[in-house]
């Protein structure tokens, strides 16, 4: 019996665990290394008693969230308090789907499906997780939860324009939205040369739609306890905690994806399909990743009102005048068929 | 606005400290698996020190009671007897409580004893559950008789001498209703006020 003879369905099942459980692993100990760097740069040495170097912290985690009491608010809209974390997470999971890790030989993409409008999925349904957070905050019946998910929706869409225009430089570019094309069209030069600006602007929006410091002012501990999830506690706590942290691997792959080439080797000549690819592609996200945790403990966050402006009068002119450029660039100089 | 947000230079050099700081010694101490040298005179728990011949320093003088700033210690003296001879002195101390709850350890105390008995060690673990088990009476502020005479202040060596008081034996056996009983210091201090007669009037009130 042939590889390609066994039912599509259970092949799907077979690679959704496999990346599901992959994710979730690294989510945990994407949650470690954070307490980790951020523990060294300030002088502390992080979580190091649950096991050897704290290797354990997450599992002891995941067991005091597991235990933790869950709690309703009285003033709470039950449904939608408790359907909220579960739409958090599955958008932030669902997007995995469609994210290509490496690519064989024969140019088989290693991803659970394979969609030509990848991108657009992508953005599609990263923007639906929005609804985690706004209605969390919305139905918590509580101030301060209402202020983070008011504040989230505006800075979503803020920032979500910008993003997108962004990345539309590296689809005019390559003239396809198939993530595999994006990636195979990257393999003699990164996008992150040509396309620099749309780079530095995807990854200031990329920081904002996550809700990651210097841009985490929909949580905010210090103005509004915690933001949307003041009210949550336990698991439905944890979901969130999960959902941002899926949110941030998945930008981290869709800027290796989009500008740092993919699961090609840095250096032209040498291998990058295969495994070696995959290699390729986890260091590239976890580069991203770890500029992620050195953001958040260089900068201050933000003030609202400087959010709101910098989104609106910085980003977005300057991702419409880079659109605008490399149009034209493409239109006089058309590198591709 | 644009003047922060566009100053590159400033940004860069943010990154590079916070980088940087990744590499440098961290000054954190792994504290229950390795503790720190305090200086030698560093001023902890206090002990109650004896002479050579096992005789208690303290002659229930209340000297350090008086001192104290805080109100936390609470001397009642008795007389010595020929046939129970306490202390080298007239009298020895019947009763000797410090709270240390209350205690600020300024070590006044130490410098107001005229005998050199109570003295601050560098032991700084007294953590417990129960408030009460806070009052420190005799049982373990006093040197035990097998310690001697326990190590002078002055000789101290950095950190914690071997020859404290049995605190960390006692701890588990300590009385906390006492401890609760002194936590309520006007009663105590009214039977101090009253003095050694009292005490021993309430001793031998038939029960």
């Amino acid at each position: 019996m042939s590889v390609s003879a066994i039912p599509i369905w259970i092949v799907v099942l077979i690679k959704s665990a496999v990346v599901l459980g992959v994710v979730i692993t690294t989510f945990a100990y994407s949650m470690l290394a954070e307490r980790k760097v951020m523990g060294w740069m300030q002088l502390r040495p992080g979580p190091n008693r649950v096991g050897p170097w704290g290797l354990l912290q997450p599992a002891a985690d995941a067991v005091k969230m597991i235990f933790k009491e869950d709690l309703t608010p009285d003033t709470a809209d039950p449904l939608i308090y408790r359907l909220a974390p579960f739409i958090s997470l599955i958008c932030a999971m669902g997007v995995f789907a469609i994210i290509p890790f490496s690519a064989s030989a024969d140019g088989t993409l290693w991803s659970v499906g394979n969609v030509n409008a990848g991108i657009l999925f992508i953005f599609a349904i990263g923007s639906i997780g929005v609804y985690g957070i706004s209605l969390a905050g919305w139905a918590s019946g509580s101030k301060f939860p209402l202020l983070g998910s008011v504040r989230s929706t505006a800075q979503m869409i803020s920032y979500e324009l910008s993003m997108t225009m962004s990345v539309i430089g590296v689809l005019i570019l390559t003239g396809s939205t198939a993530l595999g094309d994006i990636v195979n069209a990257q393999l003699r030069l990164w996008f992150v040369i040509p396309q620099i600006i749309g780079f530095l602007i995807y990854v200031i929006t990329a920081v904002a739609e996550t809700n990651r410091a210097p841009f985490d002012l929909v949580e905010a501990e210090t103005e509004l306890v915690g933001g949307f999830h003041t009210e949550y506690s336990g698991l439905r706590f944890g979901l969130f905690f999960i959902a941002e942290y899926l949110n941030m691997i998945t930008v981290s792959c869709l800027a290796t994806l989009l500008f740092l080439g993919g699961w090609n080797s840095p250096i032209p000549g040498l291998p990058s399909g295969g495994f070696v690819g995959l290699g390729w592609f986890i260091l590239k996200a976890a580069a991203f990743l770890f500029f992620y945790i050195w953001l958040r403990s260089t900068l201050p966050r933000f003030r609202y009102d400087r959010l709101m402006d910098f989104g609106w009068k910085v980003l977005l002119p300057v991702a419409t005048l880079n659109l605008i450029l490399t149009a034209v660039a493409v239109a006089v100089w058309p590198t591709h068929a | 606005m644009r003047k922060n947000l566009f100053n590159v230079g400033a940004l860069m050099r943010g990154f590079s400290t916070t980088f940087s700081y990744m590499f440098k010694k961290m000054p954190t101490i792994q504290y229950p698996s390795v503790k720190k040298q305090h200086a030698p005179r560093f001023h902890g728990l206090h002990e109650l020190r004896r002479y050579d011949d096992g005789k208690e320093r303290c002659i229930g003088c209340e000297l350090c009671a008086i001192a104290c700033p805080a109100n936390a210690i609470t001397v009642i003296g008795a007389e010595n007897t020929p046939e129970d001879r306490r202390s080298p002195g007239e009298r020895y101390a019947a009763r000797y409580e410090i709270d240390e709850l209350r205690c600020i350890f300024c070590g006044l105390c130490e410098e107001a004893c005229p005998t050199d008995a109570i003295v601050l060690t560098p032991r700084f673990e007294m953590a417990d559950y129960r408030r009460g088990a806070f009052v420190y009476a005799k049982d373990r502020l006093l040197v035990p008789p097998e310690a001697g005479t326990g190590t002078p202040p002055d000789e101290r060596p950095n950190g914690i001498p071997a020859d404290l008081g049995g605190v960390m034996r006692a701890k588990d056996t300590v009385d906390i209703a006492e401890g609760y009983d002194a936590t309520n210091r006007g009663h105590i201090l009214r039977t101090q006020r009253r003095g050694l007669a009292a005490l021993r009037q309430t001793q031998d009130e038939p029960r």
